[in-house]
């Protein structure tokens, strides 16, 4: 089983983070700063399998990851994968996001965080592998994204509109902002003296 | 009319909802945390949009809950709070709208978890969900109760699932088959449930169903015997499967790298595994199709060595034939040939496992394994390392051992210990010969340096003084090892054993035997070199000073300069060294001619009681009961129970003598005796003794040797040693004692430590601590007055033959206790006990000491008052506990001990069971 699936860049950065296991949210963030001092030290002509750090179970856990150009990706699992099949479940992960993204890069990753998340959703769940067909996974993905766009064309009608609105009335009320006013206290004080 | 009123409605509202700002977008709030310069400046910008958020969710706005709980995602996953998010998740899974439901689930996803109330009300929506026509419904619900089912929820909507697994939707049957895996793992017993879709699945089509049904099966079978037997029947079906799944050729969709379906293969092949295993019958049927997997999968990516891999597991798993077998462990070698670093690393895991099941097999791969060792790969040369230690044979001892020693001396420092701990387990083991088991613990101490497991000092020196013929080998091979190295403090323990040796075994250093002539002067310049240089350990010096002083009886003339040597030490800020110093001192100045027999040799130590750790070696606090054992050894076997038939020898030859039979003390007497009588009686004593260990000699332990050796077997365990280590000439010189030893009092030792009264200290504390045998106020009396000491000794020694065993009880930094069953007052029903109580270090003020202790219901216990209550300079707290075990159920104890140590209070408390099984029986 799956445990969690970490993706983070260079840095350390988390990009994406799912636990298939409760873990309390203080421990989810340890874990993925402990995983990435763990992979980040490794040179890149090493194998890509080491023991889980002390805070995801130790060596009962393997951490399984690929380095692509700016980012980790970080399986940790259990005894009971194989560590060369989440290997290639990595990869098929990364080439359906590429599919999906159309050249996949760290950005698409950090600005549209939900839709990676329904990606994986298709390609894992409850920590278990759900589907490995690119094609597959990327047509329930377009469909289910149409499905948005239509429901944004009808219901959000009035949505956008508030927020034209909105837009608009913000523009005003700068502009209003903008127009100089005399100090109101220091006329005053004038008046006074 | 309507129409207008709700047009008129919707702009209303629209109308209020531009009164208020709007809410940022998410990617705005993205930019806004990446522009972030700082963490301070990134949690501020959090933390105002977090108070956005909790606004527009209190103000109940529908319209923007989507937007706000995307962002609150966000904010999550950067580490910051977002449980106030959980209810709002599960408003938008309520919503009509499927965008808003996408996110809902996603954050119930998230943010909630098995523990939530909130799961009640998840149960219902989800209830609605799974029975919704849209199948992206569905489908949102579907995954998130795969990842966040709860018991409850589980035995909910189990039926749901049971319904779905059924349903004519692919993509709803996958998730359901997951679901169900979830279900059954969290309550195992609705498995009855699935059990007639899971039949019908596991003969799908669809590649992502079969997928799903066989990890649900997979799971069934791990958890229930009877569904095991169930599907054991499918093999052929799953057999069959698998075939076509290799012979379908080309398939599109799931093609990876040109292999179809790896991960449907793996997983069939895993549960072929869970099916066969241990079955013999299962077995046949897998033959051949492990077989055509095992030679047609093409090799040239990373997916075909997964299925590869996976195969061999199976393999080795189910009962195949030894041909099959052989395979497997050929392709896991040529794994090992692998250019790819993963395939190389799994291989050498998988050989480990499988090298119990067929040795032959891999040892075929032991080349390639040592060829493993010199990968650049730190993580696959460490386990090359471990499978090479599960290789050693007899036959290829040599060789093994060769390899690993290179591979040690270049390993880094945390390989470093566990490498050279294995490699003395390995020579512990298969040693053809003491000389051969000695060559090989050096070389580890040589390529080990102080990354060497402690424990291995003291066995290396059992080693070599149990076996007599390896002695002058092994001490001008440590001399030689000792000399060329750059830097001694790299390597301490080596220099440990080197310093015992020549103490122990100099003289056969400077005979002519060896290739180059060793001269006692360069001996002595190193030691002293040791001993002054900065870095090196007291221990080392400990060990260092020992040696020089037990030199001086091997090198009678360079006593002089090791006496320069060891007086440098009698004013060393560490009380230890200086007190070993002094005490040689006033060995060689006042009794000198005893010097010889107190630095005689030690007698070999036997093996069984070091072997008998090595058996369990490996656990770190092993040298700190090593060296426990070996003190506690000496004394119970030694002293107080085994050799009671020589002290008895002893004992007749002391009680043949009385105050008038002076003639053959006289006759005994050296000349030029400082003490007059008193010491002749001592010489006496060792010299009839030492007749005695002429008798007693095979034994090897005789009382004799036993008192001679206390000085030396002082130094080889002192310093683990939980047993206080104070000084008879510390508390030796009283007022009445100091007109007869002048020369000690003058001592400037003791105008710094205050001897404390010795009167209250009979002999018989003493027995516990090797070197101690006698008091010193054993000298101020005259010769009868010894005598009759040695008299009442050999009493005690009497008494002491009755006690059994003794037990460590407890030992924290300041304080021992210890345990010694009283045999003559002990019967069946009752355990009678001394307490000795007694302090670790001699400079710690113990005071107000008060040992208390507990038994269970089913034990009675009583304590007599305690023998004092303060603990300084070495004395000790006796107390006698005697035990009503009426029910003879094992003793427990548990220990509470109050005192003051140097003024501040401490309590400790502990249980102690760990009675040996003959504890407090004859």
């Amino acid at each position: 089983m799956i445990k969690a699936i970490l993706v983070f860049n260079n840095h350390g950065k988390p990009r994406l983070s799912k636990f298939y296991v409760h873990i309390s949210e203080e421990i989810q963030q340890q874990i993925v700063k402990e995983t990435f001092h763990l992979v980040s030290k490794r040179d890149d002509n090493v194998c890509n399998f080491l023991e889980g750090g002390s805070l995801i179970g130790g060596a009962d856990y393997k951490l399984i990851y690929r380095h692509y150009a700016t980012l980790y990706f970080v399986f940790c699992v259990d005894s009971s994968e194989s560590e060369l099949g989440i290997l290639d479940l990595i990869q098929v992960f990364v080439e359906t996001l590429d599919k999906c993204f159309e050249n996949v890069c760290e950005l698409d990753l950090i600005f549209h965080v939900d839709k990676v998340h329904f990606i994986l959703n298709e390609l894992v769940m409850g920590g278990m592998v759900l589907e490995t067909n690119m094609t597959e996974i990327f047509t329930r993905i377009d469909e289910q994204n149409k499905l948005e766009r239509q429901e944004a064309g009808l219901s959000a009608a009035p949505a956008r509109a508030v927020s034209a609105v909105k837009n608009m009335n913000m523009n005003i009320s700068q502009q209003i902002k903008d127009i100089k006013l005399p100090d109101l206290p220091q006329a005053i004080k004038d008046l006074k003296f | 009319m309507e129409m207008a009123n709700t047009i008129k409605q919707v702009i209303n509202e629209a109308v209020e909802r531009v009164k208020m700002p709007a809410p940022l977008r998410l990617r705005d709030l993205i930019r806004m945390i990446r522009a972030a310069r700082t963490a301070a400046e990134e949690r501020e910008v959090v933390n105002r949009e977090c108070a956005n958020i909790r606004n527009t969710f209190r103000d109940e706005d529908s319209v923007w809950r989507c937007r706000s709980v995307a962002k609150l995602l966000y904010i999550h996953m950067l580490g910051y709070p977002a449980h106030f998010g959980q209810l709002e998740c599960l408003k938008l899974i309520a919503s009509p709208r499927f965008t808003d439901k996408r996110i809902g689930y996603l954050g119930a996803m998230l943010l909630l978890d098995e523990r939530q109330d909130t799961h009640l009300l998840i149960t219902n929506v989800l209830k609605n969900d799974l029975n919704a026509d849209a199948q992206f419904v569905v489908g949102l619900a579907l995954c998130t109760l795969g990842t966040i089912a709860s018991i409850e929820m589980s035995r909910d909507l189990a039926p749901e699932i049971e319904k779905l697994l059924k349903s004519s939707n692919a993509y709803l049957r996958k998730k359901a088959g997951l679901c169900a895996f979830r279900i059954v793992r969290k309550v195992p017993e609705l498995m009855e449930m699935f059990l007639p879709a899971c039949r019908t699945l596991i003969a799908e089509k669809n590649h992502a169903v079969l997928i799903t049904a066989v990890t649900l099966v997979t799971e069934m079978c791990e958890k229930s015997p009877d569904t095991f037997n169930y599907f054991k029947k499918m093999i052929p079906t799953l057999v069959r499967t698998m075939k076509t799944l290799i012979l379908s050729g080309y398939s599109p969709e799931h093609d990876v790298s040109g292999v179809s379906d790896p991960f449907l293969q793996v997983k069939l092949l895993r549960l072929l595994r869970v099916l066969g295993r241990g079955d013999l019958e299962a077995a046949e049927a897998m033959n051949d199709l492990l077989a055509q997997v095992a030679t047609n999968t093409d090799t040239s990516k990373n997916v075909g060595n997964a299925i590869l891999y996976e195969t061999v597991h199976a393999i080795m798993d189910v009962q195949s034939e030894s041909g099959l077998r052989v395979l497997a462990v050929n392709i896991l070698g040529r794994f090992l040939l692998n250019s790819d670093k993963n395939i190389r690393y799994v291989a050498l895991t998988t050989l480990q496992k499988t090298v119990q099941l067929d040795q032959n097999a891999v040892q075929r791969h032991r080349s390639t394994v040592l060829e493993c060792l010199k990968d650049p790969d730190v993580s696959i040369r460490r386990r090359a390392m471990e499978l090479c230690f599960q290789l050693v044979t007899d036959s290829n001892l040599e060789t093994m051992a060769r390899e690993l020693l290179q591979f040690l001396a270049k390993s880094e420092p945390e390989v470093k210990t566990i490498c050279a701990s294995n490699l003395t387990t390995i020579a512990e083991r298969y040693a053809p010969s003491p000389s051969w088991h000695f060559h090989m613990l050096l070389e580890i101490s040589q390529a080990a340096g102080n990354y060497m497991r402690e424990d291995v000092v003291s066995s290396t020196i059992q080693l070599v003084s149990d076996s007599a013929a390896v002695q002058p080998d092994a001490v001008y091979c440590l001399w030689e090892s000792t000399k060329n190295l750059k830097s001694l403090e790299d390597f301490q323990p080596l220099v440990q054993v080197c310093c015992w040796c020549i103490g122990e075994y100099g003289d056969m250093l400077f005979t002519n035997q060896h290739e180059e002539t060793v001269t006692p002067d360069e001996v002595l310049d190193c030691f002293q070199q040791i001993l002054w240089s900065p870095h090196v350990s007291l221990i080392t010096r400990q060990y260092c000073l020992q040696a020089l002083e037990k030199l001086s009886s091997r090198v009678p003339d360079h006593t002089d300069r090791i006496r320069n040597i060891v007086a440098a030490f009698g004013s060393n800020l560490n009380i230890d060294l200086q007190q070993r110093a002094v005490e040689f001192g006033i060995l060689c100045r006042s009794y000198d001619h005893l010097r010889g027999p107190i630095l005689e040799r030690m007698p070999p130590i036997p093996s069984d009681r070091l072997n008998k750790r090595s058996t369990t070696n490996g656990d770190a606090d092993n040298e700190q009961n090593n060296a426990e054992d070996l003190l506690l050894g000496d004394i119970n076997e030694q002293t107080l129970g085994n050799d009671h038939g020589d002290s008895n020898a002893i004992l007749d030859l002391l009680g043949g003598m009385d105050p008038g039979d002076h003639d053959i003390v006289h006759d005994l007497q050296p000349g030029g005796s400082v003490f007059g009588g008193g010491s002749s009686v001592l010489d006496d004593f060792s010299s009839l003794s030492v007749s005695t260990t002429a008798t007693n000699n095979n034994t090897g332990s005789s009382l004799a040797n036993d008192l001679l050796d206390l000085l030396g077997g002082n130094s080889f365990v002192d310093n683990h040693t939980t047993t206080p280590n104070y000084s008879n000439l510390q508390t030796g010189p009283t007022a009445t004692s100091s007109a007869l030893f002048p020369s000690i009092t003058n001592m400037p030792l003791f105008s710094t430590v205050q001897p404390s009264a010795v009167n209250g200290v009979s002999s018989q504390q003493y027995e516990l601590i090797p070197g101690q045998f006698f008091s010193s106020s054993f000298f101020n009396l005259n010769k009868s007055e010894q005598l009759q000491k040695l008299r009442e000794r050999a009493d005690e020694d009497s008494i002491m033959s009755e006690y059994g065993k003794s037990v460590m009880a407890f030992s924290d930094d300041s304080v021992w206790i210890i345990f010694t069953p009283w045999l003559a007052h002990s019967t069946i029903t009752n355990t009678v006990m001394q307490v000795r109580i007694g302090s670790k270090n001699s400079q710690n003020q113990i005071t107000d000491f008060i040992f208390q202790a507990a038994v269970p219901k089913s034990l009675q216990l009583s304590l007599d008052p305690p023998s004092g209550t303060n603990l300084s300079q070495g004395s000790l707290i006796t107390q006698k506990i005697t035990i009503t075990n009426q029910s003879k159920v094992p003793l427990k104890l548990r220990l509470k001990l109050t005192y003051n140590l140097n003024g501040s209070q401490k309590e400790k408390i502990q249980e102690f069971s760990d009675f040996p099984s003959d504890f407090g029986s004859s």
